[in-house]
């Protein structure tokens, strides 16, 4: 077993030979084939989903040329320049938060952007999805995995602290997000089952206190609302029974493109957005939704082969929460639009219109290029 | 060296494909769920979702008819629709209402009326969704600001509707009658379903008498709608039968010169063609613009209205019942002969004064020192009450009653003029109930003249004399003439007439009608003034109603009280004697004399009716003398 560990990449294509053009761009083009299906896919949609705006599409084919460039810069990095970077980044991010929280800037009683003179609005938030998993994982993969019971104690300290402070903008969605990539990497790192099992004991207790102590009405009020949106069909149960209906009268194979009654005729909430999914469910159906989620697996199957793949421990756990992370962001999305989790504001990854998430994503989406094309020969 | 190359153990890379392992199943668990979620929705309740998704988007929205017009027997134009913009807010759709209204304010002139109104309709029960007016009938100006506003006042909509208006405003609002507002008691009384888009019914006159014909019948539309409601796409319509215009017999310029006649005055005029019962004029004075009513009159304006002395919205041609004095002599002249109370060689002694007992209570004639030995047609044509004293004692109670009855007095005969009062004509059984006393042979005496307890409104009065012109055949009094179009409603709505009145001698009516004759052109007449160098011959009888009180609790100063103690004028007659194509009743209240106040109004209406009407700037009444006797 350990021979076949050590002689594996030796006979692996791309590391013997003739080096390929994709290696030396540092790009994987599998992936890459993948994503650009799925960004295509999501134009599709979102010309519809924005009432056949051009000017919608055109701008979000902006932002992605851009994030194929961040993703493109990304993948140039060595693996071990982010690890040495990791814990700085993870310093910066944390300042940054606080710093959103004492003079940031935003709307509807929520403060996520940071304007700092000079540089452009940015959203701290967003850059932690990737520093968080980042740091965690160079943390424990300093030591020997899996990780001891106290070293885990500091790698949830330090998924914690930011995601607190996200929680407090507030951004309840950034916040899960940025847990759940650095939960992934203490996960894949070997934590005990028993320790995973003590960890949602504790969460079933905390959850009651969360609700009575930790929550805004706000937010109270869109799980009050999930559990029965019938409740305040006018208020804040309108966006889900909207999205529902549109899901469901999609049937079989949809109402045809542009022709969703739902989206179009404004019923259906932030159609381009957040709840661009249920457009494409209403427009092209269960088959729609099934190749879109099929889509999504292929991503994902190839990332997590990425990360299996990985020559180190911080390449691994890394590659692996992205992987991860880029999945709950789809399942959370699809989830509370079609009724499953809280309105909690995750834009559907690649597809939704937005700058931000998709830019961040495709970083993601560089740094396991990266991985998967600076792997060395290794002496037998 | 890479960091971390001599702990990367077989271990380390074990557990990581077994957790990835596991990650791998977690995920395909989680794509099972939300693909299973995907397949209950779109293919398990794919049929629930679609009818939501139907009832989301299509509407069922009611079509209002048109209201029919309303023409006079010139085909001009007496009631239309013109387009009136609304502002109505859909409160659900509104987050703040207080601040919409104040930002509404800005833009748009809101009276406290208009916030008061519109808050009591927020706390109604009412549909969700459905729309509450807040302004009506905005002007061009707030049109347009609105229209540059509207995107940032979510939730308020500007809509049009047909509103009902009369050009002729003052003129034909006694006459046609008006439409308002649906209000809450008439909603429990209109068929739901037909007025779904009416705002409007009618309230008065023909208005209301013609509801039904003039609605027509509701038509609906299914709409696409967006989640705001706003109507994006007919789908289907079924269109709406538009209500029947109408045509009456009504002249407009012969209403206009009623007015005229009237203006500055209070009183009432009634012009009916004998030969068809059809209302040529029918003109109150002073009248009140009925367009202020359609889309409801401000509190204030209606104050002012209802507690004008001069009783703007008060109806006298329909429901002022004055007491109608001499101008009912000429029925009780024949019913004098038909019941052979009196013949017309009879002739009594005109003293001054009647006595039922040589000690009794002198009553007296208008003429100091009396008229002398007066006949009959005489008496008609001078007036004179001590010989309708003497005839009314011999007739007694019943035989007056049951003539007048007969001209319509006492009852409302009327086909379609709604809201007409009966008047009295007192009898022994009336007496009895009313006043809980015996009938007085005095109480003849009064009655005789058309005092005592007689009341008849002016188009009563109209009535009788048009009956009398006919030689007793009766055409009832009616406003429609016809109703344009292919629609045939009129069988059913007229068939009750009332019997005609039939004499032992019909030469009777040419006694009476040549005694009315006597009263224009002979030369005692009381009325000769007014028919002077007339190209034609008319029939008429002047007549003075006694004022006897003050309602109580009315202030006026001294100079009022002078002139509203005056007695009212009054003058009944048609024309041309021959063969008569007019009749009218014209009240002047607190006019003074019949003769010299009423009888030249009648005399205008005449000379225009038969010779033509006066050019716009010519003067409409040459002469008034309110000095002259009876």
């Amino acid at each position: 077993m350990g021979l076949r560990d050590f002689a594996r990449p030796m006979s692996h294509h791309p590391l013997s030979g003739a080096r390929s053009i994709w290696t030396t761009l540092h790009v994987d083009p599998f992936l890459l084939v993948l994503l650009l299906a799925l960004l295509s896919f999501g134009l599709i949609i979102l010309f519809s989903g924005g009432d056949g705006r051009i000017a919608l599409v055109k701008a979000q084919s902006i932002r992605i040329g851009l994030a194929l460039v961040v993703m493109f810069v990304f993948a140039q990095l060595d693996p071990s320049v982010y690890r040495r970077w990791a814990p700085w980044l993870y310093g910066v991010g944390l300042l940054a938060l606080v710093a959103v929280i004492l003079f940031g800037v935003g709307a509807k009683g929520a403060q996520r952007w940071l304007a700092l003179p000079g540089l452009p609005r940015f959203q701290p938030s967003e850059l932690m999805k990737i520093v968080v998993p980042m740091t965690v994982a160079w943390y424990l993969s300093r030591h020997f995995l899996p990780p001891r019971l106290s070293r885990v104690a500091i790698a949830l300290a330090m998924v914690l602290v930011p995601m607190a402070l996200i929680a407090r903008q507030p951004d309840l969605g950034t916040s899960v997000l940025v847990a759940a990539a650095g939960l992934f990497v203490v996960f894949f790192a070997g934590i005990r089952w028993r320790i995973i099992s003590a960890f949602f004991v504790l969460v079933s207790i905390a959850a009651p206190l969360m609700w009575f102590f930790g929550m805004r009405d706000y937010q109270k009020q869109r799980v009050l609302t999930l559990l029965d949106p019938e409740s305040d069909p006018l208020g804040a149960g309108w966006n889900i029974m909207q999205s529902k209906t549109a899901i469901g009268s999609g049937g079989w194979s949809g109402k045809g493109w542009m022709q969703g009654t739902q989206s179009h005729l404004e019923f259906l909430p932030e159609s381009h957005t957040d709840f661009i999914v249920a457009v494409l469910a209403e427009e092209f159906g269960f088959v729609g939704i099934f190749a879109l989620m099929s889509l999504y697996l292929l991503v994902l199957l190839r990332c997590l082969y990425i990360a299996v793949n990985a020559q180190d421990s911080f390449s691994r756990l890394l590659a692996g929460a992205l992987s991860m992370t880029f999945f709950i962001y789809v399942f959370v999305n699809v989830g509370m639009v079609s009724g499953l989790l809280p309105v909690v504001g995750v834009p559907l990854p690649l597809i939704s219109y937005g700058g931000t998430s998709i830019v961040t994503l495709m970083a993601a989406f560089g740094i396991l290029m990266s991985i998967h094309t600076h792997r060395r020969m290794i002496a037998a | 060296m890479p960091w971390g190359e001599f702990k990367d153990t077989v271990a380390e890379r074990r557990i990581f494909q077994h957790r990835t392992l596991v990650a791998l199943m977690l995920l395909f668990v989680m794509m099972g769920v939300l693909m299973a979620r995907m397949y209950y929705l779109q293919v398990i309740q794919h049929d629930t979702y679609t009818t939501l998704s139907d009832k989301n988007r299509v509407q069922v929205q009611s079509v209002a008819p048109t209201r029919g017009l309303v023409y006079d027997r010139n085909n001009v134009l007496l009631a239309e629709n013109r387009p009136v913009f609304n502002v109505t807010i859909v409160p659900e759709r509104v987050a703040d209402i207080s601040q919409t209204l104040s930002e509404l304010q800005a833009i748009l002139n809101i009276s406290e009326d208009d916030l008061d109104r519109f808050r009591g309709r927020l706390l109604e029960p009412r549909r969700p969704f459905q729309e509450i007016p807040l302004r009506y009938d905005l002007t061009e100006q707030e049109i347009a600001s609105m229209a540059v506003h509207r995107h940032t006042l979510p939730g308020v909509e500007v809509n049009a509707e047909l509103v009902r208006y009369y050009p002729y405003s003052e003129l034909t609002s006694h006459a046609l009658g008006y439409v308002g507002r649906i209000n809450r008691d008439e909603l429990q009384r209109i068929d739901p379903v037909n007025y779904a888009g009416t705002n409007y019914i009618g309230k008065s006159g023909i208005e209301r008498f013609y509801e039904q014909a003039l609605h027509g019948k509701v038509g609906y539309q299914h709409v696409e709608t967006n989640a705001r409601g706003r109507t994006l796409r007919v789908l289907e319509r079924e269109n709406p039968v538009p209500g029947e215009d109408i045509r009456l017999h009504l002249d407009i310029r012969l209403q206009k010169l009623a007015h005229d006649l009237l203006d500055g005055r209070r009183g009432a005029i009634v012009a009916i063609e004998p030969k068809t019962g059809g209302v040529l004029a029918l003109a109150s004075v002073p009248g009140f613009d009925a367009n202020l009513f359609v889309t409801g009159i401000g509190v204030e304006a209606y104050r002012e209205l209802n507690e004008s002395l001069d009783k703007p919205l008060f109806n006298r041609a329909l429901r002022g019942q004055y007491p109608p004095g001499s101008t009912i002599k000429p029925m009780l002249a024949i019913a004098a002969l038909d019941s052979g109370s009196t013949n017309r060689e009879r002739t009594v002694w005109d003293p001054g004064y009647f006595q039922l007992k040589p000690t009794g209570r002198r009553f007296r004639d208008w003429k100091r020192g009396g008229h002398g030995w007066v006949n009959l047609k005489d008496a008609v044509e001078q007036s004179c009450d001590i010989y309708f004293y003497d005839v009314g004692v011999r007739m007694g109670v019943d035989v007056m009653h049951d003539y007048l009855t007969r001209f319509g007095f006492g009852e409302e005969t009327s086909l379609d003029i709604s809201g007409a009062l009966p008047g009295i004509v007192p009898s022994r059984e009336w007496k009895r109930a009313h006043r809980n006393e015996p009938w007085y042979p005095g109480d003849s005496v009064n009655m005789s003249i058309g005092q005592g307890f007689n009341l008849a409104t002016p188009l009563q009065l109209a009535t009788g004399t048009a009956v009398l012109a006919n030689r007793g055949v009766w055409n009832q009094p009616r406003l429609l003439s016809d109703v344009l179009g292919d629609h045939d409603f009129e069988e059913g709505l007229f068939g009750a007439a009332r019997d005609d009145i039939i004499l032992t001698d019909p030469d009777t009516w040419t006694f009476g009608i040549k005694a009315m004759e006597a009263v224009m052109h002979g030369t005692k007449g009381t009325a000769r003034a007014a028919a002077r160098k007339a190209p034609y011959r008319m029939a008429g009888k002047t007549g003075t109603a006694q004022v006897f009180s003050l309602a109580e609790g009315e202030e006026y100063d001294e100079e009022e009280v002078r002139i509203r103690l005056r007695d009212h004028a009054l003058f009944i007659g048609f024309a041309p004697v021959e063969d008569p194509v007019i009749a009218v009743a014209v009240i002047v209240e607190n006019g003074g004399s019949g003769s010299g106040t009423a009888a030249p109004v009648a005399r205008a209406m005449f000379d225009a009716w038969l010779l033509g009407f006066p050019a716009p700037d010519e003067p409409v009444l040459v002469k008034s003398d309110p000095g002259a006797g009876e």
